[in-house]
């Protein structure tokens, strides 16, 4: 958590509070913002009891065997058997762990008091990012996803659960958008059926395309003499290579739009093609004097004019 | 730790429902109606016609997503309902302007 051995109780209720807001998955930009934000809840959760934490500081750099939390040392105490992991759903205790790791904290007990859960019958919802890329929006996915929770195990102490789910990616979804998988959440300790799964997308980044909402762009160089005499060139779209014509006398910065080829969502997006006219890096001899000729001809042409220059 | 099979599963676009009726929202989100209607009063989320009474209220999908992470950063950090509301709407903002840098930086 960043602070010094000897920080007063305060100095690690300000930091944890800190720490909490900057990731909360919510709030957060990073793509382990979960993880972090567990490991966050799980130190304070250690740090905040003067018990363990005098524990924690005799062991020094020792008590955090993996990368994933905590590990407790071989002395802790009867019945601890935390695995460390992530957490999907939520719980009403403050730091978004679920209640099974509270408990455990709080009583350090065998036993599971599960108070929280007493009040609904259902299964906590869960939520997971998946990462897809542009093309995957546009012709639909499959997706193995591995998802890790901490259910009761059938001695009644908690355990790790790794799931793994196939799930197919709807075709015409958008950035940030989610997909809600009836029953896939945390299954119900009371019996009743499972929470659901919420799956939010996010895009990768593309090398060519970006995206925004439905519509995707896409910036096109073509030569000068395509852009003043006109051609027809090849484009490349997420749904394939297709055939544009470029007008006669385009200019650089000159969008076309082609209507419904952006993500395919309900009210599809468009495709729009942004023209930028670039020249080779050197000119052969002849090519220099066609230039200069063209100089000749069109010197009347004041790009500037406007501009008073 | 155990390891279950592998399922195929496909699941519904939240935001892509036009209309949940109150009493599904609040199903969703494990939340009595009262603090949904308690978001509604803050500006969180806006049924699709405000004007009837609350009984009749429908409203869009990302309407269920907008109520679980007000719930989240309530629960989670704190903060009390307007609090909530200001921060999402602020979030909102953050997300927009990172884009548009996104976009700008990458020329």
């Amino acid at each position: 958590m960043g602070i010094a051995k000897g920080a007063s109780q305060d100095e690690i209720k300000r930091s944890y509070r800190k720490l909490a807001r900057k990731y909360h998955p919510d709030v957060s930009k990073e793509k382990d913002s979960e993880e972090r934000f567990k490991e966050v809840g799980e130190a304070y959760e250690v740090l905040k009891d003067p018990e363990k934490r005098a524990a924690y500081d005799q062991l020094g750099a020792n008590w955090k065997a993996g990368q994933n939390g905590f590990q407790p040392p071989p002395d802790w105490g009867s019945g601890f058997e935390f695995h460390g992991g992530g957490f999907t759903g939520g719980s009403e205790n403050g730091a978004g762990f679920s209640d099974f790791f509270s408990s455990l904290f709080g009583q350090r007990a065998g036993g599971f008091q599960g108070t929280h859960q007493a009040q609904h019958t259902q299964g906590e919802d869960s939520h997971a990012k998946v990462f897809i890329d542009l093309e995957d929006a546009y012709h639909g996915a499959s997706r193995s996803l591995s998802l890790r929770s901490t259910v009761l195990g059938k001695d009644g102490r908690p355990e790790v659960q790794t799931r793994t789910l196939n799930i197919k990616i709807p075709k015409g979804v958008r950035e940030g958008q989610n997909i809600r998988l009836k029953g896939q959440g945390s299954p119900s300790v009371a019996g009743g059926k499972a929470g659901d799964l919420y799956l939010k997308v996010e895009f990768n980044p593309h090398s060519i395309y970006k995206v925004e909402g439905a519509d995707v762009s896409l910036e096109l160089p073509i030569t000068p003499w395509e852009a003043a005499l006109g051609a027809k060139v090849q484009v490349p779209t997420p749904a394939g290579k297709i055939d544009l014509k470029i007008p006669l006398g385009t200019s650089s910065g000159k969008r076309m739009r082609l209507k419904g080829r952006g993500i395919p969502t309900k009210m599809a997006g468009d495709f729009y093609i942004i023209l930028e006219i670039v020249l080779p890096d050197k000119l052969s001899d002849k090519e220099r004097s066609l230039y200069e000729a063209l100089q000749q001809e069109a010197g009347s042409f004041n790009p500037r004019v406007k501009l008073g220059v | 730790m155990g390891n279950e099979i592998i399922n195929i599963i496909s699941g519904v676009i939240v935001e892509e429902d036009d209309s949940v009726s109150l009493s599904t929202l609040c199903r969703r989100c494990s939340l009595p109606s009262e603090q949904v209607i308690g978001m509604v009063d803050q500006g969180i989320i806006e049924p699709l016609e405000p004007q009837v009474s609350s009984t009749y209220w429908q409203f869009s999908g990302d309407s269920i997503i907008r109520v679980q992470e007000a719930i989240r950063l309530q629960r989670d950090l704190g903060i009390n309902l307007p609090g909530t509301a200001l921060a999402l709407e602020l979030l909102d903002e953050v997300k927009a302007l990172r884009q548009q840098v996104g976009f700008l930086q990458r020329d």
